[in-house]
C-alpha cells in the first residue's frame, strides 16, 4: 500500500471514531492530536481498527509512530497489503 | 416541622419515557390514556414488546460521546440537562464541587457485555478484539459518571443499585446527602437501558414473567385478570433536588417536597414479593412524614403485571389504605411498561402535575379487573378529575426483596 493510501485508511478510521471532527484539512505532517480532538482511548481505537480491518498488529512500543498521517504512512505502508 | 435546611424539595424535572420526552407531553399522554409500546427484535430470541424512547441524544452530546459511552449514559445526560433547565440552574455560575449525582439503576453492564461478547464472536473469540471501552462502559457508576463528564460537575457521583426500587432509592440518596450538607444541589433519580439486553428479556421469559400480546400497546396490563407479565422499557427521570432554604433564597419554582421515605428488605425470596414488608415500608414512610393514610391523595403503585406481584401489592395497599376513602390508587406501567431503574422516578413524575391540575391518571388496559386487585379507589381506564391532590406515595419494589416508598407533598 502506498503512503497516500495509508493516509486514506487512517482518515477513514478517524472519521468513524471521531465523528464530530472536520477532516477536510488534516495536515499530514502535523501530529494528529495537535489538530484534532483525540485522546489516548481514541488512539487505542485506531490500533483496534487497524487490527480489525487490516490485520495489522501495532505493538505498544510503536504507538508513537502513529502520531501523524505522514508517520503512519512510513510505518504502515509495508504492513498493509493494497 | 423540620427546619427549612432539612426540608428537601424538587425544583427541576428532566425525563424521557417511551411516551414523552418532557414532563408536559408525558403528562398529557397519561391523562389522555395514550401508551406507547413498540416491538423490538432481540438478538437470539426474536421479538418482544418493549418501551422505546425517542429523545434526541445529540441535543446534549457529541457523536463521539455517544459512540464511546452507553445508552444509560445518554439517557442520564439528557435527563440531567432537562432537569437543570427546568430548575433554571446554570452550572456555569455555581461551585460544581457542591453538586452531587445520584442515579438509581436496576442493573448496568449487561448491555455492553452482551454486545462485546457478540463482537468477539465475529472474531472467533480472539480476546485481542475485546474493546478497551468495555471497562469504563460497564463500571457500575457509568451513567452517573457520564453526567459529570458531560456537564463538568465535580461533586460526588455514583449509582444506587436497588433493582426496580432504584428510581426511588436514587432520590432518597440525593435527599439524604442534601440533609447531611454534603452537597447543595442533587441530580437524583433513575435510568434504564435494559431493553438493549436480550438477557433481561430472556430471563423474564424463562421466569414466566415476560408479557406477550399481539398489540404491544395492550401488553402491559397491571391488575387485569389476564395479565401475563412485564413489558421491559428504557427511560429515565432525574430531579434537581435542593434544600427548601436554598430553593427559597433563589426564588426557585417548587414542584413538591420529599416529605417522607422508607427502604426495607423482605429477606424472604430472590424474586417473589412480600406484602407484609411492603406494608411496613409504606407505614414507615408515613411515620417519617408524620402523616396518616388519609393524608395521601394518590398511591402510585409499582405493579408490573405479574400474577403474584400485583396481588401482593394490592394486599399491601388494601391493608394500609383500605380505610382511607379519599386515597386514589393508580399505575403508570400500563402506558410505558416497566422502566426498571427508572420506573420509580418516572412514575412519580407522571403523577406530580396532579398537584396543579387535580387529575389522577388511570391505569389502562384493564378489560377484566382481577378480583384480587380490587381496591376502593383504583382509578381504571378513565382519568379522575377534580381531585384535591396534596400528597403522593410512590411505591417501587425490586428483586432480592428491596422495597421503597417515597412521599411527595404539594408545595406550600
Amino acid at each position: 500500500m502506498t503512503k497516500e493510501e495509508v493516509h486514506k485508511v487512517v482518515l477513514d478510521i478517524i472519521e468513524e471514531i471521531a465523528p464530530d471532527e472536520d477532516l477536510s484539512d488534516v495536515k499530514p505532517e502535523v501530529r494528529l492530536r495537535d489538530q484534532l480532538d483525540l485522546d489516548s482511548m481514541d488512539f487505542l481505537d485506531i490500533v483496534m481498527e487497524l487490527r480489525k480491518r487490516h490485520g495489522v498488529e501495532v505493538p505498544e512500543a510503536d504507538y508513537p509512530k502513529l502520531a501523524s498521517l505522514d508517520s503512519c504512512g512510513e510505518y504502515l505502508a509495508d504492513k498493509i497489503s493494497a | 416541622m423540620k427546619s427549612d435546611d432539612q426540608r428537601i424539595v424538587i425544583t427541576g424535572i428532566g425525563l424521557t419515557a417511551p411516551n414523552g420526552n418532557d414532563l408536559a407531553s408525558y403528562r398529557t399522554n397519561l391523562v389522555e390514556g395514550r401508551p406507547r409500546i413498540g416491538t423490538l427484535d432481540l438478538r437470539y430470541m426474536g421479538t418482544a414488546p418493549a418501551g422505546i424512547c425517542d429523545f434526541d441524544p445529540l441535543r446534549y452530546q457529541k457523536k463521539r460521546e455517544i459512540r464511546v459511552g452507553t445508552r444509560a449514559g445518554s439517557i442520564a445526560i439528557y435527563c440531567a440537562h432537562e432537569a437543570l433547565a427546568d430548575a433554571a440552574v446554570d452550572l456555569a455560575g455555581r461551585d460544581t464541587s457542591r453538586v452531587g449525582v445520584y442515579i438509581g439503576t436496576t442493573e448496568h453492564g449487561n448491555v455492553e457485555t452482551e454486545n462485546e461478547v457478540y463482537n468477539l464472536s465475529q472474531f472467533d473469540y480472539d480476546t485481542r478484539f475485546w474493546s478497551h471501552h468495555h471497562n469504563p462502559r460497564t463500571v457500575a457508576n457509568n451513567p452517573a459518571g457520564e453526567i459529570t463528564l458531560n456537564l463538568d460537575i465535580h461533586g460526588p457521583h455514583y449509582t444506587i443499585g436497588a433493582a426496580c426500587a432504584a428510581g426511588n432509592a436514587g432520590m432518597i440518596q440525593g435527599a439524604q446527602m442534601l440533609q447531611l450538607g454534603e452537597v447543595d444541589l442533587a441530580l437524583a433519580g433513575g435510568v434504564s437501558e435494559s431493553i438493549r439486553s436480550f438477557g433481561i428479556f430472556a430471563g423474564f421469559r424463562s421466569q414466566g414473567a415476560l408479557a406477550e400480546h399481539e398489540d404491544p400497546n395492550r401488553a402491559s396490563r397491571p391488575f387485569d385478570r389476564d395479565r401475563n407479565g412485564i413489558v421491559v422499557s428504557e427511560g429515565g427521570a432525574i430531579y434537581a433536588l435542593e434544600r427548601l432554604s436554598d430553593a427559597r433564597r433563589r426564588g426557585a419554582r417548587i414542584h413538591g417536597e420529599l416529605r417522607g421515605w422508607a427502604l426495607n428488605s423482605d429477606a424472604s425470596d430472590y424474586v417473589l414479593p412480600n406484602a407484609e414488608r411492603q406494608v411496613e415500608c409504606m407505614q414507615a414512610a408515613l411515620r417519617m412524614a408524620a402523616m396518616t393514610p388519609e393524608d395521601i391523595s394518590i398511591v402510585s403503585t409499582h405493579a408490573t403485571a405479574t400474577q403474584q406481584g400485583d396481588k401482593q401489592e394490592c394486599r399491601a395497599v388494601r391493608e394500609v389504605f383500605g380505610e382511607s376513602p379519599r386515597t386514589c390508587v393508580n399505575n403508570t406501567k400500563s402506558y410505558i411498561g416497566h422502566a426498571m431503574g427508572a420506573a420509580g422516578s418516572l412514575e412519580l413524575a407522571g403523577n406530580l402535575p396532579a398537584f396543579v391540575d387535580g387529575i389522577v391518571h388511570p391505569t389502562i388496559n384493564i378489560e377484566h379487573l382481577d378480583p384480587d386487585c380490587e381496591l376502593p379507589n383504583l382509578v381504571i381506564n378513565e382519568s379522575r378529575d377534580g381531585v384535591e391532590v396534596s400528597a403522593i406515595l410512590n411505591s417501587s419494589f425490586g428483586m432480592l426483596g428491596i422495597n421503597s416508598a417515597l412521599i411527595v407533598t404539594r408545595p406550600e
